[in-house]
């Protein structure tokens, strides 16, 4: 039997240009250290900024434990960087003195860390019971045939990526989805054409509610 | 929003809708509109007037029950914590707020994160000094950004006003409290999963014993606790524990909060004395089923809860009476199923959240969950047999209580047990036709049922015979 795959570990393999998002979503420009560095040789001084290492070094802090702040961690990098690279994932793992198989354990379990390149929107989309039962089929459907991608996908302009979510919470206003930091609500085929029409590279949503 | 006459009517609900009744979704309280409000008395009561032990008293004679889904009482959970135990010598402690609210069909606790952050605060104030917790968290979802962004500026405002931090009050009593946003994973939901979480690990349930109160988050003894079942700690501290039993006369005691959701009118999240029925709940908050549509069944506490149906809407949804019509009360938060939705197809979904949270480490959840998607998948697609309906029900003995590492793949079983109970005629169908009778209505579509029907057993020659 085939165990369900995470939505975030089948992303996609033709549609997206690494550079692209690596430079988009702000890469490594403030460092000398790029992502052809070979792996061995990353010097997480080097690699991560200081804005990066402060905020790590503030969770470390708090839990009072380097290990602890793993999590934390990666989401400060993904915050700046868009994704959780190879790269990126050596360099957290030697600055919590943890090792990076550890790590890539954790990252590759929760799905809010993706390890692979996503568009500079993410757009999660609550395919839970309520939704379910409240025209989440036909939600899909539209964002499928806009945007042109399936679950795992990123659209060619790097601009959105669609993966699935468990249940956003939001089950008395159902279908739901999560774009970025923005919950959208109440959704109908119209509203989330218009939702994503409205939504431009760099500029943030506004949320909804 | 201190709109004075918003403040003025919510507070005549204070004693009714304790929970609820300063819960402003657009603009929640600031600091100072809270105490103005009467927050922070309670915790003001418990450091200045009462000793931890008395605390844990009064929490114990209000037979405060846990929200979060299991309905532990609060006070037994806390006195297993060493230095509530006579003769003990006080060490170290956490207190850990779950708000990880992932399950599906329920939004409650949501509602008192964004609506009245400052209350959980002055709960979590309340419940450190009684466990002797110098540090504290809150474990929130992380997809409840806004639900963040609220707590982090409240907890800044009571670091500002001396509610946090050290010698709070003048009292000399020290704790700190910190946000921590989870990456996503419904398991961390499990008490020991979201310590281990919460120390940068992998979400995998612990083995108990130890249970947390002995030796928790890095070891140390620690209690984790609900949102909703915190946030009724000033209110008990204020008005007494009579006051809190008196809530819900004839059932467990309090408030509770409920809600509803899927196909009903008027979806929402309701503070209701703790025991309402069923029916009130679905008919008078939830306004019914939509127009033509009749009621199939419901999960009455979220998606890991067993169905129930229209026979038992006059039971009271607290933990006894729903335990005894066979379900749990859960969450409290309905998920309504009409009879124009497939009922195969609802337990499929519900069956593929619990396959993807699986966190992988026993077998019968990691491998059983997902088996039991693809023979229900099957079956909604027509092309299941009598063969795959037994093999679920032999799922649900696999990974049912006591055969799995903790309650995530129980929790599975119970919608799809009680499923093939209710809805048996339903999955029956399935196979009969071939197709989901709910996709394809047998009288708007004779020829696919004719297909389904005949093509095994008569052939194009014997039809054209005939």
């Amino acid at each position: 039997m085939q165990p369900i795959d995470k939505q975030s570990d089948i992303i996609p393999s033709v549609t997206i240009v690494d550079a692209m998002i690596s430079d988009s979503a702000g890469g490594s420009a403030s460092n000398g250290t790029d992502e052809n560095t070979c792996l061995q040789n990353i010097d997480f001084r080097q690699y991560l900024t200081a804005a990066e290492i402060k905020a790590i070094e503030h969770d470390v802090t708090i839990m009072g434990s380097r290990e602890a702040a793993g999590i934390e961690a990666l989401k400060v990098v993904q915050q700046h960087r868009g994704w959780i690279s190879d790269h990126s994932l050596c360099a957290i793992a030697q600055c919590l003195e943890i090792s990076s198989a550890q790590l890539e354990g954790v990252a590759t379990f929760y799905n809010l860390i993706y390890r692979q390149p996503v568009g500079h929107y993410v757009i999660h989309l609550c395919d839970s019971i309520s939704c379910h039962l409240c025209g989440y089929d036909d939600i899909l459907h539209t964002i499928k045939q806009h945007l042109g991608i399936e679950y795992g996908q990123t659209t060619a302009d790097g601009e959105f990526t669609l993966l699935s979510n468990a249940c956003l919470g939001n089950c008395d206003k159902s279908p739901a989805m999560m774009i970025n930091d923005h919950h959208y609500h109440s959704l109908t085929s119209s509203s989330v054409v218009a939702i994503l029409n409205g939504l431009s590279q760099h500029v943030e949503p506004a949320d909804d509610r | 929003m201190t709109d004075n006459s918003w403040l003025k009517s919510a507070l005549t609900h204070a004693l009714t809708k304790p929970l609820t009744h300063l819960v402003n979704l657009e603009k929640p309280l600031n600091f100072a509109d809270y105490c103005d409000a009467g927050g922070y008395v309670g915790a003001a009561k418990a450091l200045t007037t009462h000793s931890p032990q008395e605390v844990l008293t009064i929490v114990n004679d209000a037979k405060l029950k846990g929200r979060g889904g299991a309905g532990f009482p609060t006070a037994m959970k806390w006195s297993c914590v060493p230095s509530l135990q006579k003769n003990s010598v006080p060490g170290d402690s956490y207190l850990i707020c779950n708000g990880d609210e992932m399950e599906p069909g329920t939004f409650k606790d949501r509602h008192l994160l964004e609506g009245v952050p400052h209350q959980l605060i002055e709960a979590m104030i309340i419940a450190s000094y009684t466990i002797g917790a110098n540090k504290a968290f809150i474990f929130l979802r992380g997809e409840y950004h806004l639900a963040a962004k609220r707590l982090q500026q409240a907890i800044d405002e009571a670091y500002q006003n001396n509610w946090l931090g050290s010698n709070i009050q003048g009292t000399n009593f020290n704790v700190d409290l910190h946000l921590h946003a989870s990456a996503g994973r419904y398991i961390c939901g499990e008490e020991t999963a979201l310590i281990n979480a919460l120390e940068g690990k992998r979400a995998t349930p612990r083995a108990k014993p130890p249970f947390p109160q002995v030796s928790g988050l890095f070891g140390k003894p620690t209690v984790v606790n609900n949102v909703e079942t915190l946030s009724n700690l000033p209110h008990i501290l204020k008005h007494g524990s009579d006051w809190f039993k008196a809530l819900s006369p004839d059932s467990d005691a309090g408030t509770k909060l409920y809600a509803a959701c899927g196909q009903v009118k008027n979806p929402g999240v309701w503070e209701l004395p703790m025991g309402v029925s069923i029916r009130e709940l679905l008919y008078h908050h939830a306004g019914g089923m939509p127009d033509g549509v009749t009621l199939k069944g419901l999960l009455p506490g979220g998606a890991s809860t067993d169905f129930l149906t229209a026979e038992h809407l006059d039971t009271p949804m607290d933990f006894d009476s729903i335990a005894k019509a066979g379900s749990r009360l859960g969450t409290g938060g309905l998920i309504v199923l009409g009879d124009q939705h497939c009922p195969v197809a609802m337990v499929l979904n519900l069956l593929q959240f619990f396959a993807q949270e699986s966190c992988g480490w026993c077998t019968p959840c990691r491998d059983g969950t997902p088996w039991a998607v693809t023979l229900l998948t099957r079956i909604e697609q027509g092309q299941g047999s009598e063969d795959d309906l037994q093999q679920l029900q032999q799922l649900c003995d696999f990974m049912w209580l006591g055969k799995t590492h903790c309650a995530l793949a129980p929790g599975a079983v119970e919608p799809l047990k009680s499923a093939m109970r209710y809805f048996k005629a339903d999955f029956e169908q399935h196979l009969t036709l071939g197709c989901c009778p709910y996709k394809h209505p047998p009288n708007a579509d004779e020829s696919a049922i004719l297909t389904a029907e005949s093509v095994p057993t008569v052939t194009p020659e014997e039809l054209a015979n005939d």
